[in-house]
């Protein structure tokens, strides 16, 4: 446990993924709690999903902790880290539980609101998307994970493509062996190696 | 075999709260569970039904809720332990059946577990369960944590049995669909033989007629049951109290609102001041070990989900008590500390309890979050639900939507419970004018329907799930049928009961637990009432609507049309593409074109985009579902469709 604890910045450590019903954020946050859980983590989840399938946002709370009383809500203000699968749900997220310390981890793959494909609202530029996230962020890594799963044959690959970014940023104790012992138990055997390449691609996207 | 059996005695597992329902309940030894699905309690009777051939039980996907319960009460009069599971509005339907078998008793243990949704996360009501459990007079168990969602469940059983009634352990969303370390007990053998006892004397409960009457002496059992509940919650592990021995303030608590007290009371740094009383049996509460708590402190707050039902029972207590405890000052719903409506938060109970200890909070500093909210307004365009991409119903609400809009008699269509829910919003053309209850729709057409002789002459639809149909519309449309109610049912036969993830209905080959069984034919049930029926493909807008605008112009009693499509999501459809679309840039007038963007302005899928800059619209790949429907909506023939 203290080997664990040495490598969390808080007790608890805060953090939301976020994104739009079925990118798979729902299937991140379990991998996540699963992989810090394997390093004597207690874990709390808490996660929306009666929108998850319906273009609504989601979010999941996942909080790593020598406490295991923790909220499956996350306090105002009181996120440390965000990984946002698309860029706008990451401000959304930051309004609420953002703060001067918060480390952000964004898929710039937008996906359009009903009220932007109609044109009542307007949908950012890229540029500015990063400049708001940067100003309110301690930290922010932006990266195209959606064009990296779709190079490798599916977009479905996103959240691990960026479970693996994740583990590049430092942020967290998430060493590909663990990914490895993880994912193992929760996908059918033929798709780790595939899972494997994407967590790699990840890291690669950070890292160079 | 599932990772729900898998693991010894002592082993940790990170489970939903759905998931160490589940478990408590193996452990136990349930034989048999049933229920009807409902967001957010769906997982549980789906994890049982995947270790139904490892652990011997009988699991099933009732009817509704009152089939349900009276499925699982059944065992236990056979003597089986047996698990009954719905969400919050589910009590309401098995209600009737519930104040009955309150009456009767039970025989083996039997435990109710409805999971409430505060703040409507996905339903269209904050309904509650609790108050069941006094209004039948049932004992209640609360868990206030994953694990304890795992040992109340097993402990309800024991306690049935102790007092052979029904028990009720109340679960909230943020229990259910969320995760915490649970550490795995042990699994009892399995092979409980059933056998149904009752040619004895007419007043025993374990081998007589299993009655609710004579109705004064089973309801004075009821209350003596009751009474003994209290004696044995006086003792119950599952309430505690954390905090110094003579607290400002006692927080009293129960279920999720206990780990949002404990966050709210470190984060205020109001240990010392402070202490929390974790109440896990909250109906009936037992009087002495709450007394003993009341006397530690002057100043009272309760948190609780949603409407003061712990607060009211304490509060009774303690008018009961005040010559001997004295008068407290109570804070809670009542006067506003803490809001009656919505879910609580961290946050909220921070407010409430801010406010009771005079302490000021900011969460972050007022810049950071003036920004925040700044960047948001502009950067976060608000993102309404939508049908999936390639969702049927957003071609069926495009054909009803249109059809009302040609027939100029001011139509509308009666909604009902289900993904089409949602067509009272955009995405759905804002097509639903009443939504309530399951089965509403149909039953509220029915009124509708009569309304002829006083002036009423708008066409009268109403929509309904195929799961729906089963649940509730068969009576509204028996009753509409029987007296000739003027309407058009549509039902939305998307071959499951989609929204909480395809659990198979009686219309349906399989059964939960895998089973290949008898379909019930929806068309032949409706014509078996004597009702005209008619069917289409809702992805042919043309033939869907020609046939709508017949139907809501016929004058001859209740008319039904069943659109069928697959769900997107179904493992039939998902990830495969009937067609692969494509718009033709050159042909595509976007905003100069008479449709002025027709597809992206009004139709709206999510697999459209309009590009800004081109001035033309899109497909988004990654999106959509190839279901070619919007190639039917241009005007121009830009959006073009080539089977896959």
């Amino acid at each position: 446990m203290n080997g664990s604890m040495t490598a969390l910045a808080a007790d608890p450590y805060n953090m939301i993924i976020t994104g739009v019903g079925g990118q798979g954020n729902v299937l991140a946050s379990r991998l996540l709690g699963n992989m810090l859980m394997a390093q004597g983590l207690n874990i709390t989840i808490g996660e929306t999903f009666g929108a998850s399938q319906r273009g609504g946002s989601v979010m999941s709370h996942l909080r790593a902790s020598t406490f295991n009383d923790l909220s499956p809500q996350i306090p105002k203000g009181r996120a440390h880290l965000v990984v946002s699968l698309e860029p706008t749900e990451a401000l959304r997220v930051l309004k609420d539980y953002g703060s001067e310390q918060v480390h952000v981890l964004c898929n710039m793959r937008p996906i359009h609101a009903i009220a932007v494909i109609s044109g009542e609202a307007q949908y950012p530029e890229a540029e500015q998307l990063k400049g708001w996230i940067t100003d309110l962020s301690h930290k922010a890594w932006f990266l195209n994970a959606t064009e990296t799963a779709m190079e490798m044959g599916n977009p479905i690959f996103t959240n691990i493509i960026l479970v693996g970014a994740l583990s590049a940023t430092g942020v967290l104790p998430l060493d590909r062996d663990i990914f490895e012992a993880t994912i193992a138990r929760m996908v059918p055997s033929d798709k780790i190696a595939k899972n494997l390449e994407a967590f790699d691609r990840g890291k690669d996207l950070i890292e160079n | 075999m599932s990772y729900l059996v898998q693991g010894k005695k002592g082993e940790q597992r990170l489970f939903m709260g759905n998931e160490a329902i589940a478990r408590g309940a193996l452990e136990a030894g349930i034989s048999v569970a049933a229920g009807y699905p409902g967001t957010p309690s769906s997982e549980i009777i789906e994890n049982l039904a995947k270790v139904s051939k490892d652990r011997h039980l009988y699991v099933e996907w009732s009817v509704n809720e009152k089939v349900a319960l009276e499925v699982a009460a059944a065992a236990s009069f056979a003597g089986l332990r047996a698990l009954c599971v719905m969400k919050q509005n589910g009590v309401n339907v098995a209600s009737d059946f519930l104040l009955h078998l309150a009456g009767s008793g039970t025989r083996a243990g039997l435990v109710l577990v409805p999971c409430d949704d505060p703040g409507a996360l996905s339903s269209v009501n904050e309904g509650e369960s609790r108050h069941f459990a006094r209004l039948v007079e049932i004992p209640l168990l609360e868990p206030g944590n994953f694990q304890e969602a795992k040992e109340m469940v097993r402990y309800a059983f024991t306690l049935s049995e102790e007092l052979r009634t029904l028990v009720m352990v109340r679960s909230v969303t943020r229990l259910s669909h969320a995760s915490g370390n649970v550490t795995l007990g042990e699994l009892p053998p399995t092979g409980s033989k059933a056998y149904f006892k009752h040619d004895g004397f007419i007043l025993d409960q374990m081998e007589g007629a299993v009655i609710s009457s004579p109705v004064e002496y089973k309801h004075t059992l009821q209350q003596e049951r009751v009474q003994k509940a209290a004696e044995l919650f006086e003792e119950s592990p599952f309430n505690t109290y954390s905090g110094p021995p003579d607290p400002e303030v006692l927080l009293i608590t129960s279920s999720a609102c206990n780990l949002y007290s404990k966050e709210a009371v470190r984060l205020l740094q109001a240990e010392s001041r402070v202490g929390i009383l974790k109440m896990g049996t909250t109906w009936p509460l037992p009087p002495r070990f709450v007394e003993r708590h009341l006397r530690m402190a002057d100043t009272i707050l309760i948190v609780e989900e949603v409407l003061p039902f712990l607060e009211e029972s304490v509060k009774i207590l303690a008018a009961e008590l005040a010559p001997t405890i004295g008068v407290k000052t109570f804070y809670g719903k009542r006067d506003g500390a803490i809001p009656a409506t919505g879910e609580m938060n961290p946050d909220r109970v921070i407010q409430g309890l801010a406010r009771v200890l005079g302490i000021d909070y900011q969460p972050v500093s007022e810049g950071y979050a003036q920004k925040a909210l700044e960047s948001a307004f502009f950067g976060a365009p608000e993102r309404d639900l939508t049908f999936c991409p390639g969702c049927p119903h957003r071609a069926s609400f495009w054909s009803i939507h249109n059809a009302l809009q040609l027939d100029h008699r001011q139509g509308f269509v009666c909604g009902d419970i289900g993904c089409y829910s949602l067509a009272m919003r955009p995405t759905g053309y804002e097509t639903l004018k009443t939504l309530h209850a399951m089965g509403s729709g149909t039953g509220v057409a029915s009124g509708f329907g009569m309304l002829r002789e006083f002036g009423l002459d708008q066409p009268v639809l109403a929509v309904s799930g195929d799961s729906t149909f089963f649940h509730a519309v068969m009576p509204a449309l028996a009753n509409a049928a029987h007296h000739g109610a003027n309407i058009t049912v549509v039902v939305l036969d998307n071959s499951g009961t989609a929204m909480t993830g395809f659990q198979p209905h009686p219309g349906l080959t399989v059964d939960a637990e895998g089973n290949t069984v008898q379909a019930l034919d929806i068309r032949r049930i409706c014509e078996a009432m004597g009702v005209e029926v008619r069917q289409c493909d809702p992805f042919d807008l043309a033939a869907t609507q020609a046939t709508l605008l017949e139907l809501i112009s016929s004058r001859q009693g209740p008319n039904v049309l069943i659109l069928k499509q697959l769900c997107a999501l179904s493992p039939e459809r998902k990830g495969k593409r009937m067609f692969n679309m494509h718009i033709d840039e050159t042909i595509c007038l976007g905003e100069n074109c008479g449709c002025n963007r027709l597809c992206t302005r009004v139709f709206k899928c999510p697999g459209l985009i309009w590009d800004k800059a081109k001035r033309v619209s899109r497909i988004d790949d990654v999106i959509c579902a190839g279901c070619g429907v919007c190639a039917s909506i241009c005007p121009a023939g830009a959006i073009q469709k080539e089977a896959v």
